[in-house]
């Protein structure tokens, strides 16, 4: 099989890298590829700088670079666990944003904010940047666990459970999320706001090295779950006999994936339907083999969040689209898509 | 091969499985029968570790079950679960490579190849190689699961092969090809533990039938000791005549309300 993963995610690679290419050279200040080649070599000392302006340098540097890596990260994250979660509710429609737990994510980042929690201002001390990524993340794990000790039983998804626990905690950690908007004060609401919409614009480098380990050891850890993945989609039992440790499995992807969604919805609020198309489109385009769709959704998630972004703020420039509701735009066919072949499915 | 030893399951005050013993040796092929609500597959699960028993002891190859590493023990005994559908569309030959799971770390290599296809070639399912599973009908299913099975204990020529109701669902034909594979394979060595429905079907194809009832030994033996009218009485609480058939040494069984 690896003789037909491995261009697969070559291509995908060389994709992304041209996503990055582009989304560095457009804006309000045009960047040539000569010119992006010459800055990026004088900033890493491999070439002598000359050939570009100092303003075009200090915009790459400070505003684009940093955006578009963070597009990168978000999308990996958001790619590879949609991937995963899909794989353990063994179901294409789980995905972060519906199933409740970006909302479970955003409720606890929020809740850190406005209680002013002792613990939270004594995280932050310790541990800076990182410690909203660990407040989202404990609250998408804690979502995570409930939706699934809801959804799931004798080891199979009960879909209309799924779904339907869903919405109850969206509504809820909506209630709650707004309870607390309405307790924040002027600065705080200004970040509350910034979640429910969903939005790269936050990118700096501080912000992208808050979240670089929390979506980089995902991405190194879930793809080799994937045989796993597989063996699970035939059933718990029949994984066990394959000799496979199904407790330990999913816990560790429980982990992962809510880490990942954890820290994209720390700095970029809830950017929906990523986790649902990307995955979706590598095994209806390629192979549903978790081997190619893990590692394959990374990719793809980071190319489809860059270039969503690019068009975000290039289209209506110099206004800014919200990224949510370019992902909305394009994942909601997709999800209609796979809610009618799913009903077709069940007919047969 | 594979010892039960005064195997006992309980759930609360009800016993499943209650003081339950045999053996099954390598080579050889047990058929349990048993009504519904016996207590066989509560069995089948105790046998492939997914309950562990209240009491008493399963050992496999002289060591007991429970010691078993997980991988260690998918390599000496492989499964055909009673329901095998799936979340998500595989290839057929990506199926049956899963088969080898527990052989390699992240890529098959040429081994693995190998004994997939000897195993969809055993199992005559080679034309359907590169067909989507969920597309097959029941009995293709079955086979390519059967595969896959094989595939998991090839290397290891006296491995046990648990098989729950492996001919559930299917038409005649099918059932006959799915036993004829487990008797071949019961022949090279394998240690074939099987449950089976069809009293005819498990004196056919079987060296030993087990009859339980209420999680109880009724009987154990070799076909010709077990199938009476007494014993199928007791399991199944139903009035059976038996007939002898020229070229079979054990008799037909059949329900003693049909007329002939």
């Amino acid at each position: 099989m690896i003789k037909r993963t491995a261009p697969v995610l070559i291509f995908l690679t060389v994709l992304l890298l041209g996503i990055i290419i582009l989304s560095s050279c457009i804006g309000a200040v045009k960047i040539s590829v000569p010119e992006l080649l010459s800055i990026v070599g004088h900033h890493t000392g491999l070439s002598d700088g000359g050939g570009f302006k100092a303003q075009q340098s200090a915009v790459l540097m400070n505003i684009r670079l940093p955006r578009v890596m963070l597009g990168v990260l978000i999308g990996a994250g958001l790619g590879i666990s949609g991937a995963a979660i899909q794989g353990l509710f063994r179901n294409p429609l789980a995905e972060p944003g519906l199933i409740g737990i970006s909302s479970g994510a955003i409720l606890f980042a929020v809740l850190m904010i406005v209680m002013q929690l002792s613990f939270f201002k004594f995280l932050s001390n310790a541990i800076g940047f990182y410690a909203l990524s660990i407040a989202s993340f404990t609250g998408a794990c804690i979502t995570t666990v409930i939706v699934y000790r809801i959804s799931i039983r004798n080891g199979k998804t009960d879909v209309t459970t799924l779904l339907l626990s869903g919405i109850a905690i969206n509504a809820l950690a909506g209630a709650l999320t707004g309870m607390l908007t309405y307790i924040a004060t002027d600065e705080q609401l200004r970040t509350i706001t910034f979640w429910s919409l969903g939005s790269l614009g936050g990118a700096s480098w501080e912000t992208i090295t808050g979240i670089l380990p929390f979506i980089l050891i995902p991405v190194a850890v879930l793809p080799f779950l994937a045989k796993s993945l597989n063996a699970m989609a035939l059933g718990d039992a029949q994984a066990l006999h394959m000799g496979i440790d199904v407790k330990m499995v999913k816990r560790i992807i429980i982990v992962m994936a809510t880490i990942a969604v954890g820290a994209s919805v720390s700095v970029a609020g809830t950017i929906g339907f990523i986790g649902l198309i990307i995955p979706h489109t590598m095994r209806m385009i390629f192979s549903a083999d978790h081997r190619l769709v893990l590692p394959g959704s990374a990719l793809l998630g980071a190319s489809l969040l860059s270039l969503a972004d690019l068009i975000a703020r290039t289209a209506f420039a110099p206004a800014e689209l919200p990224i949510g509701i370019l992902t909305a735009l394009i994942g909601t066919p997709v999800f209609l898509y796979i809610i009618i072949t799913e009903r077709n499915k069940r007919r047969l | 091969m594979i010892e039960v030893n005064e195997l006992t399951y309980q759930v609360g005050n009800r016993y499943l499985l209650q003081n339950l013993s045999f053996r099954a040796e390598a080579g050889e092929l047990l058929a349990i029968l048993g009504a519904n609500g016996a207590g066989k597959s509560t069995l089948m699960k105790l046998l492939c570790r997914e309950l562990h028993p209240s009491s008493g002891e399963i050992y496999l190859r002289g060591k007991n079950l429970k010691s078993y590493k997980l991988p260690e023990l998918a390599r000496i005994r492989a499964v055909l679960a009673q329901q095998n559908t799936i979340s998500i569309s595989f290839i057929v030959n990506e199926l049956v490579m899963m088969g080898r799971y527990p052989h390699f770390e992240q890529h098959p290599v040429g081994r693995d190849y190998e004994v997939v296809k000897i195993a969809m070639e055993e199992t005559g399912i080679m034309h359907l190689s590169g067909r989507n599973y969920n597309t097959l009908s029941g009995g293709e299913q079955q086979r390519v699961q059967l595969a896959r099975v094989l595939a998991q204990v090839y290397d290891c020529p006296d491995a046990c092969l648990l098989l729950d109701e492996p001919t559930n669902g299917l038409d005649l034909q099918y059932q006959q090809q799915i036993m004829e594979l487990a008797r071949n394979l019961a022949n090279r060595g394998y240690c074939v533990i099987c449950i089976l429905h069809d009293i005819n079907f498990a004196s056919r194809f079987a060296d030993q039938i087990m009859m339980i009832k209420s999680g109880k030994k009724i009987a154990a033996g070799t076909p010709l000791q077990v199938i009476s009218c007494e014993n199928i009485h007791q399991t199944f609480n139903v009035n059976v005549k038996l007939m002898p058939c020229e070229g079979y040494s054990c008799p037909l069984v059949i329900p003693a309300t049909i007329q002939i």
